[in-house]
């Protein structure tokens, strides 16, 4: 009775919550189809605002805009945020480690605003001093990639720490040498965190709106930076369309990432079944 | 060691320096150095003109301009007024007990949350944690956005009010505290969900089957037992909420109204509207003082309490539906 009741309350807690969470995205996705500009009554289908949507020259530029931005920060955040976890996962003694550890993880927890401030002020400054960097793309990579570092770090570190080591001893008694290890024992084994480290920045940068506001210049918006103009103004559907879109991207993204991955955990599920029963035989 | 003849060994710590030297000197130059300037601009003079600032060295009367009052003007509007009865003063406290309420409402509809999804078949627990992710990667900024045609006046809400004759006409939830909160504790709860589910799954069931034999109810088992070791999720998952809720910028500006003016967009405002530099930057300073810092020193009290804050960060951003046992 008492766990009948129990799994009855857990069904009911964990739909709740999960409709809370899909409400919006369903919300865009059916509104998006609506033929009139109101959102409260589903008036017809339509695809007009999917039309509007590819017409409206601010959406598309800023849409490229952003996905340059995302792609650099990306890379830039993925190979930096891997440098930071094997420094902070295999080098405990070096001159600075408390100081580097802090500033690694500040980002974190500081707030958007801050960081945005902060390296607006470094920007301005620079500027005024050698007349460069002009506000835009690359200030906007180089904020971004600051906190886009940060989350790539904790994906590889927590890959890092539960790495086997000793994998790497055998390859180095077997002659590799640092650079042979690193590629082809160490690479391998986490690479599929440094990918994800990828997404999370991708992702990071692609919507980010606060540091973007702070480092853009004039005439350059990226896609978040539109959207938040239009939105602040009032309802307007083409959003919806653009969010439409960007939810099938992101399924199909995540989907197709996890059967990936699921492929890789079985693949090295079998490896290590191999490796157990070849140490088994005599 | 007979290690040091091979020539590779000096490449080794020469690849080491690179290894440490490169993430050092970006964060040097794009956290360290920035955080260094605000700091510097905040004990400026005000500027005129073209030039926001004046240096804190004044060359011509050969004198340091320190100006504290950034700081004493963030608490007293002028000299002798009332303390702490200032506009910046008020935005802090908003902005602190909008993101403590958020965390509480976090964790009131998080924590059940976490735990059925830690008690459910572990077959299942992968498809549901990664349902719980997927909002997440989709745009916060169009999440927010939604809300805003959701909680309108002739929103969807108020129409489903209506019909059900529960209101005769529309009650305005959206710019005031009702949208603000919804909205936050939307974008909030998978930070809360995540940590405490890595804690809840990790908890030995046996312990709740000891405490059955010893003679507790189901109920007291959860709040002597579950509750207690799940602290550490608690704390995390409270931690991951408050820090951002406090700055938080883009919600106020969409689902609030100009009352629920908070500590982010006063930064803004300071900067872009007033132009007056050394004050946002003395706000901003004072920001990482009040909220960051205390923080970041209980954290470190805590210990090793911390670690559920990373694996939940970890699991979090990571898509991948790994850890999941």
């Amino acid at each position: 009775m008492q766990r009948f009741f129990q799994q009855k309350l857990g069904a009911v807690w964990l739909t709740t919550i999960f409709l809370f969470l899909y409400l919006p995205l369903l919300f865009m996705v059916v509104f998006s189809f609506n033929s009139t500009r109101q959102d409260a009554v589903f008036t017809g289908f339509s695809w007009r605002w999917y039309e509007a949507l590819g017409r409206d020259t601010k959406i598309v530029e800023g849409f490229w805009l952003s996905l340059q931005i995302a792609s650099v920060t990306g890379v830039l955040s993925a190979v930096l945020g891997t440098f930071a976890a094997f420094v902070l996962v295999r080098y405990h003694r070096f001159w600075g480690r408390a100081v580097f550890s802090g500033m690694v993880n500040a980002p974190l927890v500081m707030p958007e605003v801050v960081i945005g401030l902060s390296l607006l002020l470094l920007m301005v400054g620079v500027q005024n001093a050698v007349g460069w960097p002009e506000r835009g793309l690359l200030t906007i990579i180089l904020g971004h990639t600051l906190l886009g570092l940060a989350y790539a770090m904790v994906v590889v570190q927590s890959r890092l720490m539960e790495f086997d080591r000793a994998l790497e001893e055998a390859a180095m008694d077997l002659g590799a040498r640092p650079l042979q290890v690193f590629f082809l024992v160490t690479l391998p084994q986490i690479a599929q965190a440094i990918v994800a480290a990828f997404l999370l920045s991708f992702t990071l940068s692609f919507d980010d709106v606060v540091i973007s506001e702070f480092l853009s210049g004039p005439g350059v918006n990226t896609l978040p930076q539109v959207i938040f103009g239009y939105a602040r103004r009032g309802i307007n559907p083409t959003i919806y369309a653009a969010a439409s879109l960007l939810i099938a991207a992101v399924s199909l993204g995540v989907v197709a990432y996890s059967v990936w991955v699921a492929r890789d955990a079985r693949k090295r599920a079998r490896d290590t079944q191999i490796d157990r029963t070849a140490t088994k035989l005599p | 060691m007979h290690a040091h003849g091979m020539p590779w060994v000096r490449r080794l710590t020469l690849g080491r320096r690179f290894v440490i030297g490169l993430p050092f000197a970006w964060l040097t130059v794009f956290f360290l150095a920035p955080f260094f300037i605000l700091l510097y601009i905040s004990l400026v003079d005000m500027g005129r003109d073209i030039h926001p600032f004046k240096p804190l060295w004044d060359s011509q009367a050969g004198v340091l301009r320190l100006k504290v009052e950034n700081y004493l003007s963030i608490f007293r509007a002028e000299a002798g007024g009332p303390l702490f009865e200032t506009v910046y003063v008020s935005a802090y406290l908003r902005s602190i007990g909008y993101a403590f309420a958020t965390a509480f409402l976090c964790l009131v509809l998080g924590y059940p949350f976490a735990y059925f999804i830690a008690r459910s078949q572990p077959g299942v627990r992968p498809a549901l944690l990664m349902m719980v992710m997927l909002p997440f990667w989709t745009s916060f900024l169009l999440r927010v956005y939604a809300w805003k045609g959701i909680l309108a006046d002739q929103g969807v809400v108020n129409q489903l009010l209506m019909w059900c004759h529960i209101t005769t006409e529309p009650v305005q939830m959206l710019y005031t505290s009702v949208s603000m909160l919804v909205g936050m504790t939307y974008v909030y709860l998978p930070f809360m969900v995540l940590p405490l589910y890595a804690t809840l799954v990790k908890l030995d069931l046996r312990l709740l089957e000891a405490a059955k034999d010893l003679g507790a109810s189901p109920w007291n088992a959860f709040w002597l037992v579950t509750v207690p070791l799940s602290k550490a999720g608690i704390v995390a998952g409270f931690m991951l909420v408050f820090i951002p809720a406090v700055g938080e910028f883009v919600i106020p500006s969409l689902l609030g109204g100009p009352e629920n003016l908070m500590v982010g967009r006063v930064v803004w405002d300071e900067m872009f509207t007033s132009n007056n530099w050394p004050r946002a930057s003395a706000l901003a300073v004072s920001m990482i003082a009040l909220v960051v810092v205390p923080l970041a020193l209980y954290y470190r009290h805590l210990g090793n309490a911390a670690q559920p804050i990373a694996d939940g960060r970890a699991a979090d951003l990571d898509p991948s539906p790994k850890g999941v046992t």
